[in-house]
């Protein structure tokens, strides 16, 4: 795929975002950026489910609360470097999603739907009953684990850049599954699941597959994001609100496409930066969030994208 | 030299509905058979046993050979046997080069997305379907779409073919058309199952003919034979295009 | 022993509440094959309804529960031209996200109007007494008044032409179509009336328990299961497997702690839709 240009805009862009902040040093900036970089995270890797496999997985922030539990638990108690603990956070909350994934995925449409928030809901509780993590009250990071990573202004600075790194993998795999055999046919059965299978997909395998992959950097982003946060707890940790806000934002951009739900994710952000600001309309966060999606389904189901791609074909080609 | 497709007294209910019953036949490999019947007569039901929609009740199905009763259909696909819908179901938003390139990376052999291309190119020479491979599938018209059904399905190299009522809805010149390539297929090597209302058609395509009526067996024979079959004739009730098919072929 | 029995009949009672609430839900997949995520909102609405009667308008408890069925119709046929006739034949996926966009919108501004706080509205209403157990009066109330609107709502699909205008549409809207059947209306009525349905049980639900904004989301659950236990699209089997699932809540409260039954219930869930597809009282053939 490095012979296309995208992959390099791709690159090129972190590269920028990463820098931004740094050579203007601004802290502010950095932590809108880096707020919205966790959002793209989540929406790339939600889009590999919602827009290819065509699977709405309602519960998806469950990833990334399990994934921030397991980093925080192994550098809190055992002292693990961040990098490894968020690694091992990745692979385990894979491993998990494949193993729920494989029962789950037996059902269609709304009831598929409707367990992975019954997932999301089952390990929220199972957690906040879990001494080990804190039960209810969570994880407090205590200050030496920043130490290694030479002091927490240091650390702020060092997680901003792995997310950011984070991010750019997250859209160069969008990018590679797309273009793979293994992509098209999850496209295929996102079109239409039964005759994908007649055509010889094996379709509860790349089902399977692609939920357990579509796990993975949410975990990651989710240990390093709680590591910089200091503090993980159950409510914050699995609030289904954000999971269904990353379905708004992948719809918003374009589900299915590449740059669809990074586009959304920081559309989404700003918009909601701006709401939250202003007075009356910070309790109507969900009512927008929802008119929003309305119209989109309604009106502009293919998102920001697929406007794009209807008025400048040939952008589908440089794009994806 | 055993039959490429072995189908054994299969039977298969649907809540109170026996839609298939004892049915047994055989198919040898490059021949062409025929499964007529009234409509309701279970035909759509047995293409869907034999490649793994739905399973059985009882009775086997085996293909070169293996038993592939009850297998998913993703597996029987693998073994070489592929199989076109009646209600066509194009992959909509995908190109028509995506459409088969899936048939053809995930049918017989484990192809690449580049190896798959090119036999996407040559099989879409054969039944047509060359200029319109970057259109979207769910933008073509009628015949397009029964092209692409059959070509995403011969992209997949099978050894059998399994044809459901491709000609419905053409006029024609597309229906002469289309059996032409149908008859391209066989000279290929490729066996073919298939089901049409087209009585002339598949009169003359046919060098078997299989009726079933109320998911049995009914006649079995040449096309001739099976046309002078007094019980296919009541099973019609009579239509005259039937004696008309055979007399004309 | 006599404890065992007072708690099945209690749950028989509570299961006939649900058996209502999940019948409007799968009338609508019956009818339309849409999903409606807006369900655990309109049953939330029903509940507030019953707050609005009592409380602001003074009004008999009961009374509610008429008003939110016309209200709840209305609210639904409006639905239904909004969101959810242009998702008819497009991919489930659309008819699921703009039922859930409705079910934002209503959660959001219940939110806002309600905030997140418990409601509770009293009803007083004598019980029967049986040797040493007191069957409450609204657990009865609630039990009568679910299964006579369920006998109504039988009578309206088999005995009007309404009904079987609806029949004819949920077996095949196309032959209806041909038959002359406005098939478009028929769907906006249907919708109307599976709202109506979950209006009307959030109304009888909060006689019987406090709620908050967000409670209809556990009576959404409630009511998937209850629907995967009676077989999609098959109201009968809907009141039977309210009833169904009311017993098996009986039998387990004592058991565990009121926060795991969502889970159990979850886990129910997914069994029945992977070990029995058609519904364990599948009265229809397929």
């Amino acid at each position: 795929m490095w012979y296309r240009p995208f992959p390099w805009l791709i690159v090129g862009a972190a590269l920028v975002y990463a820098l931004l902040p740094y050579f203007t040093d601004n802290v502010q900036l950095r932590e809108s950026l880096l707020l919205a970089a966790i959002y793209i995270i989540l929406a790339s890797n939600l889009n590999l489910m919602i827009g290819y496999a065509g699977y709405v997985n309602f519960g998806n922030i469950v990833f990334f609360g399990l994934g921030g539990y397991v980093c925080l638990y192994l550098v809190n108690d055992f002292q693990w470097p961040l990098v490894l603990a968020a690694l091992v956070g990745g692979v385990a909350v894979s491993a998990v999603a494949l193993l729920f994934g494989l029962g789950i995925l037996r059902l269609r449409g709304a009831f598929f739907a409707l367990a992975t928030i019954g997932v999301n809901q089952a390990i929220a509780q199972l957690v906040t009953n879990f001494e080990p993590w804190g039960g209810a009250t969570g994880i407090y990071l205590s200050l030496d684990a920043y130490g290694p990573l030479g002091g927490p202004l240091q650390a702020l600075w060092i997680t901003y850049l792995l997310i950011v790194a984070l991010m750019a993998v997250s859209l160069l795999a969008s990018y590679a599954i797309r273009n793979s055999k293994f992509g098209l046919g999850l496209l295929a059965i996102g079109q239409n699941e039964d005759a994908a299978a007649v055509l010889g997909v094996p379709t509860p395998l790349y089902k399977a597959l692609i939920y357990s992959a579509s796990a993975f950097l949410p975990a990651v982003a989710g240990g390093i994001y709680f590591f910089k946060s200091g503090i993980i707890e159950p409510t914050s940790a699995f609030n289904l609100q954000t999971s269904i806000e990353a379905i708004v934002m992948v719809m918003l951009g374009g589900a299915g496409t590449i740059l669809g739900p990074a586009l959304g994710a920081f559309l989404y952000e700003e918009l909601r930066g701006y709401l939250l600001t202003a007075e009356t309309f910070s309790h109507f966060q969900l009512v927008i969030a929802g008119v929003l999606l309305l119209l989109i389904v309604q009106f502009v189901p293919g998102g920001l994208m697929g406007l794009i791609y209807r008025r400048l074909p040939r952008m589908r080609k440089i794009l994806e | 030299m055993s039959a490429l497709l072995e189908v054994a007294h299969l039977s298969k209910r649907f809540g109170g509905l026996e839609a298939v019953s004892d049915l047994s036949f055989t198919l040898d490999e490059g021949e062409i058979l025929g499964l007529i019947g009234p409509n309701g007569a279970g035909k759509s039901t047995v293409f869907n046993l034999v490649n793994g929609v739905h399973r059985p009740d009882s009775g086997s199905v085996i293909f070169q050979g293996t038993d592939i009763t009850g297998e998913p259909p993703y597996r029987i696909v693998r073994l070489g046997l592929a199989r076109t819908h009646q209600i066509v179901q194009p992959l909509a938003e995908l190109s028509v080069l995506d459409n088969c390139t899936v048939g053809a990376c995930f049918g017989r052999d484990n192809l690449s997305l580049a190896q798959g291309r090119t036999v996407v190119r040559e099989v879409a020479e054969l039944v047509g379907l060359s200029g319109r491979l970057e259109d979207p599938a769910g933008q073509l018209t009628t015949v397009g779409k029964k092209r692409l059904e059959l070509g995403r399905a011969l992209c997949s190299r099978p050894r059998l073919l399994l044809l459901d009522e491709v000609l419905a809805g053409l006029n024609p010149t597309e229906t002469e058309r289309m059996i032409e390539v149908i008859q391209k297929i066989r000279t290929r090597g490729v066996a073919i199952l298939i089901i049409e209302h087209v009585m002339r058609a598949i009169m003359s395509l046919s060098d078997r003919i299989v009726v079933l009526n109320l998911g049995r067996r009914l006649a079995e024979g040449s096309p001739a034979t099976v046309a002078n079959d007094p019980k296919v004739i009541e099973a019609y009730l009579g239509d005259p295009k039937l004696l008309a098919a055979v007399e004309h072929s | 022993m006599i404890g065992i029995v007072a708690s099945i009949i209690d749950g028989v009672l509570i299961g006939s509440v649900y058996g209502l609430a999940a019948m409007g839900l799968t009338l609508i997949w019956g009818v339309m094959k849409v999903i409606n995520l807006a369900h655990g909102a309109i049953i939330m609405l029903g509940m507030f309804m019953l707050y609005l009667i009592v409380t602001a308008l003074g009004l008999p408890a009961y009374s509610a529960t008429p008003v939110m069925i016309a209200v709840g119709f209305v609210l639904g046929v409006a639905l239904y031209w909004i969101a959810v006739h242009r998702m008819i034949g497009r991919p489930e996926l659309m008819s699921l996200l703009a039922t859930f966009s409705v079910n934002m919108v209503l959660i959001g501004l219940g939110t806002a109007w309600w905030s997140t706080s418990p409601y509770n509205v009293p009803v007083s209403i004598a019980g029967v007494t049986w040797g040493r157990y007191t069957f409450t009066g609204t657990h009865i109330t609630a039990a009568i008044l679910a299964v006579l609107i369920a006998g109504l709502l039988y009578l309206l699909l088999y005995r009007t032409r309404v009904g079987k205008a609806i029949r004819a549409v949920a077996n095949n809207r196309d032959a209806a179509e041909l038959a002359g059947i406005p098939t478009t209306q028929v769907l906006s009525f249907a919708f109307g009336l599976g709202v109506a349905l979950a209006g009307a049980s959030g109304t009888l639900i909060a006689t019987l328990f406090p709620f908050t904004v967000l409670s209809g989301e556990a009576y959404q659950l409630k009511s998937f299961v209850v629907t995967v236990l009676g077989g999609l699209g098959n109201p009968a089997g809907a009141l039977l497997g309210g009833i169904a699932l009311g017993l098996i809540e009986g039998l387990a409260t004592p058991f565990m702690p009121v926060s795991w039954i969502p889970i159990v219930e979850f886990g129910l869930f997914v069994f029945c839709l992977i070990a029995f597809p058609r519904g364990i009282f599948a009265f229809s053939k397929a």
